[in-house]
């Protein structure tokens, strides 16, 4: 099946990715029944199904994911402005970027996460301090695939520009940035990433707000079903934003 | 910022004489340009002077290392620091100006925008209204041959489509001086002499001032009423071959005996030169710097 036929028809693609999820879950379910995986670690499948039902109903799930949705929502939305306003303006003037773009990398591989204490004396045990380490998490995945972007628009676009005689924000709106959306988006997906792991783990740590604190609360009841159970509606909230990003990012290359 | 008012009036080409002896559109005068490198001063170009005259279709020909992209990009108002003059229609210009209409050699089509949205991007910078350029970008296509392709992304198209678009684009902005850079340098031989063709027929359609960058004999001579022949480094006029073929010109002007003439005749100026920058390159290859 050719890229022009996978275009008009994604359903073939979204079967094939379904059915393997499918057989994946399958084969964990035959190997805990075989005994070859402990399932003690690991519940099996069909149980996890079948804790659904349970943990919605008794575990007040849709406020929980609210809860975890909200604080991925404003995480989102500080990495959107903050984040693609810091690339530009590492993009635009090159001392800064000289200045910070090494320790703006070494900061996206430090585990901001162990940091919760600072966060807590900060912001107090609140969804500020959740919000707070996720944006600062994403933050630099964000500034640099936006530097990287502006940075490897091709140099013979812009010249069209100046042929054209465009004023600096008109290059910055009508060349630069379409240019760059995409691995601006990339970088944004990757920030969302980052921001969602931290918003879990600090959620599960400090025992506070949406379903980072369910798992947690599973877990220390020992309910492995309930609380692979919680895990998928974190999986569902993942699909959720990055399913809404695909859709801005379409809508941001056609306008 | 662009007129984007009415085109000229239609009419066949001027015969070239005619076009090679009115005042010029483009004054090209005394353009010295020089590049300190790490080995010394580089001269790129050394007291560079033409005209072209409106209407008129020069190109200037020369091996790599010439300065011919340096000569684009300074009248194209890209590249400053440098000597001479550059006037259109005896005014002095400093920097890109509305009435020279860039085309460049590398693709630069915009990927994001669909063809008619590419042709209609000067119309968008000089505000005109939206379904109004749209209008204007369909017409542009449509010389371009592109009709029917208006919806399609770059990515959808061959490379000759493309630079197609790009022409569409730089005309759609009605420049007085249509400046090209070895447009056609990506394509094959084939496409690159059909897609000439075509670049004449417009040219001769809009009387549209026209000066072509190349490095390529044949296109050379089929699409210009004048060929500048360029020396190798410094960058200096070595010969002005006036190029009396008749016209309206298409492709099949590439088989006659003139035809052949004339490139035998420039060939001739440009085998010395192109064999210079050959020696050139390998005398720098062998001292281990950047080859020309």
């Amino acid at each position: 099946m050719n890229d022009a036929s996978l275009r008009a028809s994604p359903w073939p693609a979204r079967a094939v990715g379904a059915g393997s999820l499918v057989a994946l879950v399958a084969i964990v379910e035959a190997l805990l029944r075989a005994g070859v995986v402990n399932r003690f670690v690991i519940p099996l499948p069909s149980d996890v199904l079948a804790a659904i039902p349970r943990v919605v109903a008794e575990e007040n799930v849709l406020r929980r994911f609210v809860q975890t949705t909200q604080e991925m929502l404003w995480a989102a939305l500080l990495l959107a402005l903050v984040g693609v306003a810091a690339g530009v303006a590492l993009h635009r003037y090159r001392m800064l970027k000289l200045a910070c773009e090494t320790w703006i990398g070494a900061f996206a591989a430090a585990p901001i996460v162990l940091a919760y204490p600072l966060f807590l004396v900060i912001f107090g045990r609140s969804a500020a301090t959740i919000v707070a380490i996720g944006f600062c998490a994403g933050l630099p995945a964000v500034i640099l695939k936006t530097t990287e972007g502006l940075g490897a628009t091709r140099a013979v676009l812009v010249d069209v520009g100046r042929s054209f005689r465009l004023t600096p924000r008109q290059q910055f709106r009508l060349i630069l940035l379409p240019a760059a959306l995409p691995t601006i988006f990339v970088g944004f997906r990757l920030g969302l990433i980052f921001a969602m792991i931290n918003i879990v783990g600090v959620e599960f740590l400090i025992n506070f707000g949406g379903l980072g604190q369910l798992i947690n609360e599973m877990a220390e009841r020992y309910d492995l079903p309930g609380t692979y159970a919680a895990i998928l509606f974190v999986v569902l909230a993942s699909v959720l934003f990055f399913d809404v990003t695909e859709r801005i990012e379409r809508w941001a290359r056609r306008t | 910022m662009f007129d984007v008012g009415a085109r000229r009036d239609v009419s066949l080409a001027p015969p070239p004489r005619a076009a090679a002896a009115a005042a010029p559109l483009l004054d090209v005068a005394g353009l010295t340009k020089r590049y300190v490198t790490r080995d010394g001063t580089l001269t790129a170009l050394d007291a560079v002077s033409f005209g072209v005259a409106p209407g008129e279709f020069v190109s200037v020909i020369g091996p790599s290392g010439c300065g011919k992209s340096t000569l684009f990009n300074i009248i194209g108002g890209l590249v400053g620091g440098y000597e001479g003059r550059v006037a259109v229609a005896g005014a002095s210009i400093d920097g890109p100006h509305a009435a020279i209409g860039m085309v460049f050699q590398e693709e630069s089509t915009f990927p994001w925008r669909t063809v008619q949205e590419n042709v209609a991007f000067p119309l968008e910078i000089a505000g005109v209204p939206k379904p109004e350029r749209l209008a204007r970008a369909a017409h542009f296509v449509a010389l371009v041959g592109l009709a029917g392709f208006e919806r399609r992304h770059p990515a959808e198209l061959s490379g000759g489509m493309r630079q197609r678009v790009s022409i569409a684009r730089t005309l759609a902005a009605t420049p007085e001086i249509l400046l090209m850079d070895e447009p056609f340098a990506a394509l094959d031989e084939q496409t690159r002499v059909l897609l000439g063709d075509k670049v004449l027929k417009i040219q001769q359609e809009l009387q549209q001032t026209t000066l072509l960058i190349t490095h390529n004999l044949t296109e050379a001579v089929q699409l210009s009423d004048r060929v500048i022949v360029m020396t190798y480094r410094p960058g200096r006029i070595k010969r002005i071959v006036d190029i009396d073929l008749p016209h309206p010109r298409d492709s099949d002007v590439v088989g006659s005996d003139r035809f052949g003439r004339y490139v035998a005749e420039i060939w001739h100026d440009l085998r010395e030169e192109a064999t210079r920058g050959i020696e050139d390159s390998e005398a720098q290859a062998r001292r281990g710097g950047p080859a020309a």
